[in-house]
């Protein structure tokens, strides 16, 4: 695979005194969690192939602070917050793209005030640009007419009002757009935020991320897209938990463009 | 002797609205009990979103049964008090419906005032069944229980009881002024109150100026005793809601405040020249608190944010927390933190203007941790709230007093932490590891 995935690093750019386009900021989902390991690459796929000049930090990327802050670890969320802005003030970093809403939505919102100011996009709302610049070709391959349904991220969706990148992206795949009941403003989380991701559920009824997908199977999509590693990783769980793994498949929207033109 | 009514009124006037108003310095004196906020600027967005959202009630509408009913009883109260002014005149003055020369226009006014009482009525009765007999089920969770669903009701008694006498005060007038009684101009129409005119057929012009003298009476009475009733209960927000969507976050949903105390803390610590051992001068402030255990700790806006809550449930019955039967509700958070106020209040109250602590406080007195932790800070309830009120900014504050005070995270989070910390990660992976995906 190394052969085909062309991922440099900021490093290397500033070794030859060059800059990047973009900067595409992993994330720790994106890279250690073996399921959104796929949808990095899946999304750097898709960047090599419309020829975008992006660069990685590599090892000297670190935690947003993001599951610190919303767990209330302010102090350890700020010490990340310094340490990842000092290293893209250093690269002289304008623009980053990420495929994780929660990296998204810190960079974003929470580091201008801290002393890093970028611009931040999702990488949903990169992916439009290609296809808007003509750069990306999406074509709906095998997704055509499928039924698919979209579970808007919190932190992409309510949390900064972005709802439409996405499903354009999947119009554009030519598919059977079905939504939830719950959608868009009124989406139902995942369960993962607010560092939900890493500990067990307070005593309740149910699981969120059961009722969730039991509302997007309801639909009757085959394909359940997301944006967001960690609702892949609650609604793939949920599906499971539902039993239907071999009627229901969890992808991301980057995943089904690289997916739909067979990269 | 002929005086008299008009001294009563006076003296009635002046005892309810200043009631309300030493209530009302209770609540701004309750809130600036807060940390102050920095609202400046952005005044035409701010502006906007009251026009929008607090007198527009663009969000209500989103359900769209009770945004309608709201929709009828806010329209009726708003205008019907057009015709508070008249009567606050009449009483003052002894006069009887000086408006009576707008002419047409008068008939018109008091014309659509009586369907607007007879819209409320219905509203009301059908908001009273939704409450009562349907038993929809965001009126029903554990923290309505005793007085917030008393309350509820009360407001609805005092709406039907307003009406109604309104309605009789001009039912009789009409009968008056058809039987050319003196005093009782021929002004107005009737629309509403003629149809049920057959009941005070035959009887006296002076049983008839009884009733209407009556009616009257009780009325602006009742009005007087609703306004003082608001401090009391969860109707607050008819007035709150304006100044509660101005102060309203106008930045994304996503983005919560950095704690300034901690910025300082973290550049301190990242200053090379900082001497570590440095004591600090004599003089030197108390250490900041970090996070909020108490009213004290909040902010202003989540004070005012607590007094505007009407206890619709609309958060709560959003939360996917509480949607799968976790303790967490936004709608308590609000509540406890007004009840909480109260308490501290009545505290100041006792002793001379001065907080005694009492030993008790917002969180663990009041919200537990259990109802912290389940939080997933998706910001639905934000989203559903139709006048800006800001539940998750309460949590997220208790959340780091939790943390940063007590070191009380459960175990798996600290784990999570550490990790950070350690590695850069959630997880126990190598940083170095981190561009491995690329070679796999």
């Amino acid at each position: 695979m190394s052969d085909v995935l062309k991922v440099p690093t900021m490093a290397e750019f500033m070794a030859q005194g060059k800059q990047p386009e973009v900067l595409f900021w992993v994330g720790c989902a994106g890279s250690f969690d073996d399921r959104a390991k796929k949808i990095t690459k899946a999304f750097v796929k898709l960047l090599n192939n419309a020829g975008v000049e992006f660069a990685v930090l590599g090892t000297e990327e670190s935690c947003t602070g993001d599951p610190a802050k919303r767990a209330g670890n302010e102090f350890l969320f700020q010490m990340q917050a310094a340490t990842n802005i000092e290293v893209l003030n250093a690269y002289e970093v304008q623009k980053i793209v990420t495929a994780c809403p929660h990296c998204f939505n810190t960079i974003n919102n929470e580091y201008p005030q801290l002393g890093g100011n970028y611009e931040v996009m999702h990488h949903t709302q990169f992916l439009k640009t290609l296809l808007n610049d003509g750069r990306l070709k999406v074509e709906g391959g095998k997704f055509k007419g499928k039924k698919i349904t979209f579970h808007d991220p919190c932190y992409l969706g309510r949390a900064n009002g972005e709802y439409e990148a996405p499903r354009d992206l999947l119009r554009k795949l030519e598919v059977e757009l079905v939504e939830m009941k719950r959608c868009k403003t009124n989406g139902l989380c995942c369960g993962a935020g607010g560092a939900q991701m890493f500990k067990e559920p307070e005593a309740g009824t149910k699981d969120i991320n059961v009722a969730r997908t039991e509302e997007a199977v309801g639909t009757g999509a085959s394909i359940v897209a997301t944006g967001c590693p960690f609702c892949n990783t609650m609604m793939t769980d949920g599906v499971k938990h539902g039993e239907k793994e071999g009627a229901v498949e969890v992808m991301d929207v980057a995943e089904m463009i690289a997916n739909a033109s067979e990269l | 002797m002929q005086y008299i009514p008009n001294i009563l009124f006076f003296i009635l006037l002046v005892a309810g609205v200043g009631y309300f108003a030493k209530n009302i310095r209770t609540v701004i004196r309750n809130i600036k009990l807060g940390t102050p906020v920095n609202a400046g600027g952005h005044k035409k967005e701010r502006y906007g979103n009251v026009a929008r959202i607090a007198l527009g009630q663009s969000k209500l509408i989103k359900r769209p049964i009770s945004g309608a009913l709201h929709a009828v009883v806010y329209v009726g109260f708003i205008i019907i008090n057009i015709e508070v002014l008249e009567i606050i005149i009449d009483g003052l003055l002894g006069t009887h419906r000086i408006f009576a020369f707008l002419g047409g226009f008068y008939d018109f006014l008091i014309g659509s005032f009586e369907i607007l009482a007879f819209l409320v009525l219905v509203a009301v009765v059908v908001f009273w069944i939704r409450r009562n007999v349907i038993k929809i089920k965001r009126f029903l969770s554990p923290e309505m229980e005793g007085w917030p669903k008393q309350d509820g009701n009360i407001i609805l008694y005092f709406e039907v009881v307003l009406m109604c006498l309104f309605l009789i005060m001009n039912g009789s007038d009409y009968a008056l002024q058809q039987i050319g009684a003196a005093h009782y101009v021929e002004a107005g129409s009737y629309p509403i109150s003629s149809l049920f005119s057959g009941i005070f057929e035959g009887l006296t012009e002076s049983s008839l100026v009884i009733i209407e003298r009556t009616a009257w009476w009780l009325h602006i009475t009742g009005i007087l005793i609703f306004l003082n009733y608001l401090y009391f209960s969860k109707h607050l927000h008819i007035l709150l809601a304006f100044p509660n969507v101005y102060f309203g976050s106008i930045t994304p949903k996503g983005q919560f405040k950095n704690n300034q105390a901690v910025t300082k803390e973290v550049k301190m610590m990242m200053d090379p020249s900082a001497d570590p051992f440095a004591a600090p001068p004599a003089d030197a402030p108390e250490p900041a608190k970090f996070g909020a255990s108490d009213v004290m700790d909040l902010s202003q806006v989540q004070l005012l944010n607590a007094y505007t809550c009407t206890e619709c449930g609309r958060c709560t019955s959003e939360c996917p927390a509480n949607q799968t039967g976790k303790k967490l509700s936004p709608r308590k958070i609000m509540m406890d933190t007004r009840d909480r106020l109260q308490e501290v209040s009545k505290n100041i109250d006792s002793n001379d203007g001065v907080f005694i602590p009492d030993g008790k406080e917002l969180l663990k007195d009041y919200i537990s941790p259990e109802e912290l932790w389940a939080c997933t800070t998706c910001n639905a309830c934000v989203e559903a709230c139709p006048i800006s009120i800001d539940p998750l900014s309460i949590i997220m504050d208790m959340r780091q007093y939790l943390v940063m005070e007590q070191s009380a995270a459960p175990n798996e989070l600290n784990v999570t932490m550490t990790n950070i910390e350690n590695n850069g990660a959630p997880w126990p992976f190598n940083q170095m590891d981190r561009l491995n995906w690329s070679k796999e």
